[in-house]
């Protein structure tokens, strides 16, 4: 059924379709409206769930993973410093090998104090195993909630479904939303791998001594090598049921490109807008969208860029001392094939700031007519040139 | 020094709701400051985040707008380093009492020389409605739309517990009683806990159809009364207020000179 939805409740309904049975969540801006979404409809009785409200957000993640140890489908949603504040828990709930997952609105971290759009909440969060899933509209971020529970229950792996603050968070699109017998026939009910069961008593995340422990993060590792692979599954079987698919990165008018912007987000459409207008003036530009971080599709990634002329990160997040995070990743997915392109790092659209046509089509022409990218990130856009204190 | 010298004008019009009982709160905590006779730079404000923290953008003190919940405990490392100072420290009950209650309860037992004032309107109000810990059972929330079931603290018991050596509690309609309350607060040399209620008209009151803003201040006045009244003894629900807990304790900042005085055994 076709309607129009706000992108955090776009969250929501998938949440309530996916029949998850406990969640927990603390308010904080730009996420709030998906777990208020959910709380009335635990309380109107239209989905049989708990609804834990906490006094903080690591007692959020703490009570989510109690739920989910007990083999229930679980969700929390959060942003920016809920985030951070959790971060010591990100590490437990992936550790413990539960399927749990999170809807997080990207959000700038303080101070100053900013509650707009930024990726550099989520991406700090890029080494405590979670699978990272970027969204670019209100569609996708139903339909990659959804795929999350399957994904996350296929390999018993936390997801983080990331999408973006206000831009996507609290604007309207017309979404098609799923049928209930279409979301079951989908996503069956959770069994549980990992279960507290009083037939059965185990112990869970004692003490791992060193003969172990090594042990148990490979094991993670091997689950987040066969992730890309679960995640092609989960979209075959999401695709028979709903007819669409995005896939873990998404090439757009790659083939001929002299320079290909890699964008995540909602930027991404901007940018799919900026492709079309500059083919029809004979640019050669195309667009490589990614949509999965974590695992980082390394395979995907040096298939498409590998061969390619010049590559244009658009990084809305930035790794001080170093550079935009997404074009670290990618220059580390490139070094070792054997042409690997020049890779050119922009930073933009921090802290809420917009990202329009003219600021890409900046950075198309930046790097077409620069043979050799620089060392630094190139920050686009800024209001002052001033020497910096 | 005028009231309004003590305002960073150029941050106004404020950000808080019309009806809101945050401002009185302002005013009432400026005139104290003012009749204290404080000059701008003897006073620092830590705040937290939420409506109630935004107070420490619009004094003209040195001020920190610090992380949900942790104000108390970046306040606790200014006033280490710079015990000379008047430390306030304005929080919602959400951020003093939930994601911040355990900086709460160890500040008090502590006894560091600070006024943590307790902005009460029962409800998180910057992001929409959400029940907070002073919520109070059977009251409409946007996360509970069929009332809450989760129980409440009771600030000033909490606090008494909890060791705070000043324990107070008024209402933003009697915004002079307030002036009087936080300006003993703000001399009393130790933790000084101050629950102000507050209406909060665009949520917890809309949710739970408590009228106007003029509404919930008329039933401050009519619900609460001074400390052992007699009409306390009459009505027990009526909510007291005043100053609950004066007492000396030694001071955290001044015991830890002494340990190292101590320490020091007399060399410099």
């Amino acid at each position: 059924m076709k309607t129009v939805l706000e992108g955090s409740h776009a969250v929501s309904e998938a949440v309530r379709m996916a029949r998850i049975q406990v969640m927990s969540a603390y308010p904080i801006t730009p996420q709030t409206h998906i777990v208020e979404a959910l709380s009335e409809y635990v309380a109107e009785g239209r989905m049989d769930a708990r609804f834990i409200c906490v006094e903080s957000e690591h007692s959020a993640m703490a009570a989510v993973i109690g739920a989910a140890s007990g083999g229930v489908r679980t969700f929390t949603a959060t942003s920016s410093h809920g985030l951070a504040l959790m971060h010591e828990l990100l590490h437990w709930s992936s550790a413990a090998r539960l399927p749990i997952v999170m809807a997080e609105v990207n959000r700038a971290l303080g101070p100053g104090w900013n509650i707009w759009m930024d990726q550099t909440d989520s991406l700090a969060q890029r080494d405590t195993g979670w699978i990272q899933l970027y969204v670019e509209d209100a569609q996708e971020a139903l339909d990659t909630t959804l795929q999350g529970f399957h994904l996350a229950e296929s390999i018993n792996l936390p997801v983080m479904v990331v999408l973006d603050a206000f831009f996507l968070s609290h604007t309207y699109e017309p979404v098609d939303l799923p049928e209930q017998a279409d979301v079951d026939r989908f996503l069956p009910a959770l069994k549980p791998r990992i279960r507290l069961d009083t037939r059965t008593p185990f112990a869970m995340s004692q003490m791992a001594p060193p003969g172990v422990y090594m042990e148990m993060r490979r094991d993670i590792q091997s689950a987040m090598e066969r992730a890309p692979d679960h995640f092609a599954r989960t979209e075959v079987a999401f695709e028979k049921v709903f007819g669409r698919r995005y896939g873990a990165v998404e090439a757009v008018a790659c083939e001929d490109a002299e320079v290909i912007l890699v964008m995540t987000g909602t930027a991404a459409s901007t940018c799919r807008q900026v492709v079309e207008d500059l083919r029809s003036e004979g640019e050669k530009i195309g667009m490589l969208k990614l949509k999965m971080f974590r695992p980082f599709p390394v395979n995907a990634i040096r298939k498409l860029l590998g061969d390619a002329r010049k590559v244009a990160v658009v990084d809305r997040n930035f790794s001080f001392g170093a550079s935009g995070i997404f074009a670290q990743e990618i220059r580390a997915a490139l070094c070792n094939h054997p042409n690997h392109p020049p890779v050119f790092g922009y930073i933009a659209g921090l802290g809420g700031r917009d990202i329009t046509p003219d600021t890409l089509k900046e950075i198309y022409r930046m790097t077409r007519d620069t043979d050799h990218p620089q060392a630094e990130s190139v920050w686009v856009g800024l209001t002052t040139e001033k020497e910096s204190r | 020094m005028a009231i309004k010298d003590y305002l960073r004008q150029k941050f106004f019009p404020h950000m808080w709701c019309p009806g809101c009982g945050h401002g009185i709160v302002l005013n009432s905590m400026l005139r104290a400051v003012e009749e204290l006779g404080f000059s701008k730079n003897e006073i620092v404000m830590v705040s937290g985040i939420g409506c109630s923290s935004r107070i420490s953008g619009y004094v003209d003190f040195h001020s920190l707008h610090t992380l949900h919940g942790r104000a108390l405990a970046f306040a606790t490392g200014v006033k280490m380093s710079q015990p000379e100072l008047n430390v306030i420290v304005p929080m919602g009950d959400g951020d003093a009492l939930a994601i911040g209650g355990n900086h709460f309860i160890h500040a008090a037992r502590r006894n560091i020389a600070m006024t943590a004032v307790v902005m009460n309107n029962r409800i998180y109000g910057m992001t929409g409605g959400q029940y907070s810990p002073l919520s109070g059972y059977g009251a409409i929330a946007t996360t509970a739309p069929y009332t809450n079931i989760d129980h409440d603290f009771d600030i000033v018991e909490l606090s008494k517990a909890a060791g705070a050596t000043y324990v107070a509690r008024t209402t933003t309609y009697h915004a002079q009683q307030m002036t009087k309350i936080l300006k003993e607060a703000i001399l009393h040399d130790g933790f000084s806990v101050v629950e102000v209620l507050t209406q909060c008209p665009t949520y917890f009151g809309r949710k739970n159809k408590l009228g106007s803003a003029a509404d919930m201040m008329e039933y401050y006045k009519k619900n609460t009364t001074p400390i052992g009244s007699k009409a306390k003894a009459e009505n027990p629900d009526l909510l007291e207020r005043g100053v609950f807990v004066r007492k000396d304790l030694p001071e955290y900042c001044s015991e830890y000179d002494k340990v190292i005085e101590t320490a020091m055994k007399g060399r410099s």
